[in-house]
């Protein structure tokens, strides 16, 4: 059984992105699970055709505590038979999401969840890792390949970079590899060649390019993946083709992040930025994350 | 007594056993007394060495376990998972008057017993639910308080917002405080949130009726095994009136009009010199500093008082140690011949390190060496009023440090706390414990003294520690 985690700055299209692509692994006869990591729990929605009711923690609000759930209960199965899981966990502003995380992992864990004959398991995670909680999925014997979701645009590339460097720090003590960037397509100029330098600096390779495509839009207002709502599209054989790729994928590196500077030259010589711009387009206090 | 290159020399061989980098912090806090030398204080209340044994607890165990417990009439919520507030139950010894249940909770424990769902999803709106159990429960209550264990600052609980609503909905105060485990170095800026949270909550919220001229105030007595009963004995001998304890054995009602009384007079300084000077800048009102372990520092201690009030209390000061002193006598009498000439070594927190000295002396003891667990530098000032030179300084001293000291000074008896007491007894030192009065008490006044006494006399003088031999001495025959 592979574990995957898919990250990547918030909006970039992460849980659309797995959703599509764990629909076409399971389409090629793979038994998958997605395990969403988020408090806003739509890592499932397209799968289950219905935003998940049954998370983790809110089930274990509602009950007690998670020692009075049973598996079946937030386990729940979907298009094609992929198993789906929500961490689930408080409405913004309050308690702890990240626990609610740990919480949730460790208790599919200890009740079987992943000893159900799956061949890989996808894990959805927030936008941001800002506390160990949202780190979980890649720690220690759980995901050992990760992939990074980006786009052409700035922040979406300072995001990939500083999740380059949270796995460059799990990487040294532990298994976890980089395995690659998705390019979500945001149609930026030169985003493909941008990408793929990105990705050769980190060490790694940018595995696939999915193009922007309207379909994507109406099928979700569906409730479904490409694959399930218009598989003849151009745009189904995207996501089957990344799947293809990631399932044959051995290209598991520790990433090389990029200093800051490095990163702006990348922008300045893809033309995305002027060298002038650069001071006062990056915010300071990004510049102060990413060093 | 050693001199001062004697202890010089016992405190770079105890250093030696040290890492270079551990050995540059912690020498900064060992030093021997010398009258002479400016410089030579220690430092104090910063972070302890990491990888040493420390005595310190929290910023929690400041506000909860000291300041706030002690308030009688108020329940105190431990909020947060249940180990906290359960393994400090009733461990201090701050003894109340009153019928449990109805006007006194201090034999109780509440806690909001976080669950993971609590974490998750916030403590909040337990919180709020705990409150008005508490008070179904309990109506006779006065108030609560909030006392935050550190998840509650770790996952933002908004306590602040819950104390407010229940306020309004119970019409009592209910005071959040900000006392999470991990702020601060030592229990120490738990006594100063807890202060502040008085302040901000409590104070002046009420007028004292019947107000006299001696009113006063007695601030940073906990009631120790009964000891501010005994202090308030003593001071109202002499006609002053003490409206109001700070907080062994208060009640909401005291703290709440203390800004009526006269004056403040502070015993724990470390504790609560926060709150006497805020009560100085806003209400005026002026604070001294007492001692009352041992007829010299409380004959002293009194003619201080006296001095601050009128020819009435000044006579009433003399009468009273005139008095008392002949019962005084006696004990020194009967105790000093048992005890004299015996060297100490303490180790304990608050006022204690310096305040005790002048009861061990009036037996004729002699105190060696000396520290603080959560002092600051005020404490050590005061410090040098009390020792003469040679006595060892040791600030936040670590286990390895302590023990060696008492290996290579060799004192008579080890005066200090419950995480040192078996290990002292295991060398076969007499020891007492200086935080709780080893389930005795009080010590503090006249009464006081007598059982001071006896119980040093009782630790000094029991053959107990001649009778073990243990299996490691055996070998040897």
């Amino acid at each position: 059984m592979r574990q995957i985690a898919i990250y990547g700055k918030g909006g970039i299209g992460k849980s659309t992105t797995t959703q599509n692509t764990v629909a076409a692994m399971a389409e090629m006869g793979k038994k998958v699970m997605i395990v969403g990591c988020d408090p806003k729990a739509d890592s499932t929605r397209l799968i289950l055709h219905s935003k998940c009711q049954s998370t983790v923690m809110e089930l274990a609000r509602d009950r007690g505590s998670v020692e009075d759930l049973v598996l079946e209960d937030v386990l729940l199965t979907g298009y094609r038979d992929i198993k789906c899981a929500e961490s689930g966990g408080p409405e913004p502003g309050v308690g702890c999401a990240g626990r609610g995380v740990i919480t949730a992992i460790n208790f599919l864990e200890e009740n079987g969840a992943y000893d159900t004959g799956l061949d890989m398991v996808f894990y959805d995670v927030l936008g941001d890792v800002v506390c160990g909680g949202f780190a979980m999925p890649i720690r220690e014997g759980k995901a050992q390949e990760i992939y990074i979701v980006t786009s052409g645009e700035m922040m979406a590339m300072y995001a990939a970079n500083n999740i380059a460097k949270g796995i460059l720090k799990y990487a040294s003590t532990g298994k976890v590899r980089l395995a690659g960037l998705i390019c979500n397509s945001r149609q930026v100029d030169k985003e493909y060649e941008l990408i793929e330098a990105l990705a050769e600096r980190l060490g790694t390779q940018m595995i696939h390019f999915i193009p922007r495509d309207n379909v994507v839009q109406r099928a979700e207002l569906r409730r479904q993946t490409v694959i399930e709502y218009s598989p003849e599209v151009a745009q189904a054989q995207e996501y089957r083709d990344l799947a293809k790729k990631i399932y044959e994928n051995k290209n598991f590196v520790i990433p090389t992040p990029l200093e800051m500077e490095e990163l702006e030259d990348l922008l300045v010589k893809y033309g995305f930025l002027s060298a002038e711009e650069v001071a006062e387009t990056v915010p300071e206090e990004v510049a102060e994350t990413v060093a | 007594m050693l001199t001062i290159e004697e202890g010089k020399k016992i405190i770079e061989e105890v250093l030696e056993a040290y890492p270079e980098k551990t050995k540059l912090k912690r020498e900064k806090h060992l030093a021997v007394h010398e009258e002479a030398c400016s410089t030579c204080g220690v430092k104090s209340n910063v972070k302890s060495a990491p990888g040493v044994m420390t005595a310190r607890g929290c910023a929690y165990a400041g506000s909860k376990g000291v300041v706030w417990g002690p308030i009688k009439d108020v329940v105190h919520i431990s909020h947060g998972p249940v180990g906290c507030g359960h393994y400090s139950w009733s461990t201090r010894r701050n003894l109340a008057d009153g019928i449990v249940g109805v006007n006194n909770f201090v034999p109780f424990h509440f806690t909001s017993d976080f669950q993971e769902r609590d974490i998750v999803f916030g403590g909040d709106k337990k919180l709020e639910k705990i409150i008005h159990e508490i008070n179904g429960l309990f109506p006779l209550n006065n108030g609560l308080s909030i006392q935050s264990e550190c998840p509650v600052g770790l996952i933002g609980d908004d306590i602040e917002a819950v104390a407010k609503k229940t306020t309004k909905d119970i019409g009592k105060p209910v005071v959040p405080v900000r006392c999470e485990g991990f702020r601060g170095v030592s229990q120490s800026l738990g006594h100063h949130i807890a202060n502040d949270a008085i302040r901000d909550h409590i104070i002046g919220t009420k007028k004292l009726d019947n107000k006299t001229k001696y009113d006063i105030a007695l601030i940073g007595d906990y009631n120790i095994g009964g000891d501010a009963w005994e202090a308030k004995k003593l001071l109202e001998e002499v006609g002053l009136k003490v409206r109001s304890i700070w907080s062994g054995d208060a009640t909401l009602e005291m703290l709440q009009t203390a800004p009526d009384v006269k004056l403040n007079v502070i015993h724990c300084y470390r504790s609560m010199n926060y709150i006497c000077r805020h009560m100085e800048e806003t209400y005026g009102i002026p604070w001294v500093e007492i001692n009352l372990f041992g007829p010299t520092k409380v004959a002293e201690s009194l003619r201080k008082l006296g001095e601050l009030f009128d020819d009435h209390i000044k006579a009433n000061v003399e009468k009273a140690i005139e008095k008392n002193m002949i019962a005084m006598e006696k004990t020194i009498e009967k105790y000093k011949p048992r005890v004299g000439g015996k060297k100490v070594m303490l180790y304990v927190g608050g006022l204690r390190p310096r305040h005790t000295i002048g009861a061990f002396e009036d037996l004729g003891m002699e105190v060696v060496g000396t520290g603080y667990e959560f002092g600051h530098k005020d404490d050590y000032e005061r410090t040098k009023d009390y020792i003469k030179d040679g006595v060892i300084i040791y600030d936040d001293v670590t286990a390895y440090e302590f023990e060696e000291f008492v290996k290579k000074i060799n004192p008579d008896l080890v005066a200090s706390g419950i995480k040192e007491k078996y290990v002292f007894q295991k060398m076969g030192k007499p020891f007492r414990q200086m935080h709780s009065w080893d389930y005795s008490g009080p010590y503090h006044g006249w009464g006081g003294f007598e059982i001071f006494s006896r119980d040093m006399d009782m630790a000094l003088n029991s053959p107990t520690w001649q009778l073990v031999t243990p299996k490691w001495r055996q070998a040897g025959k």
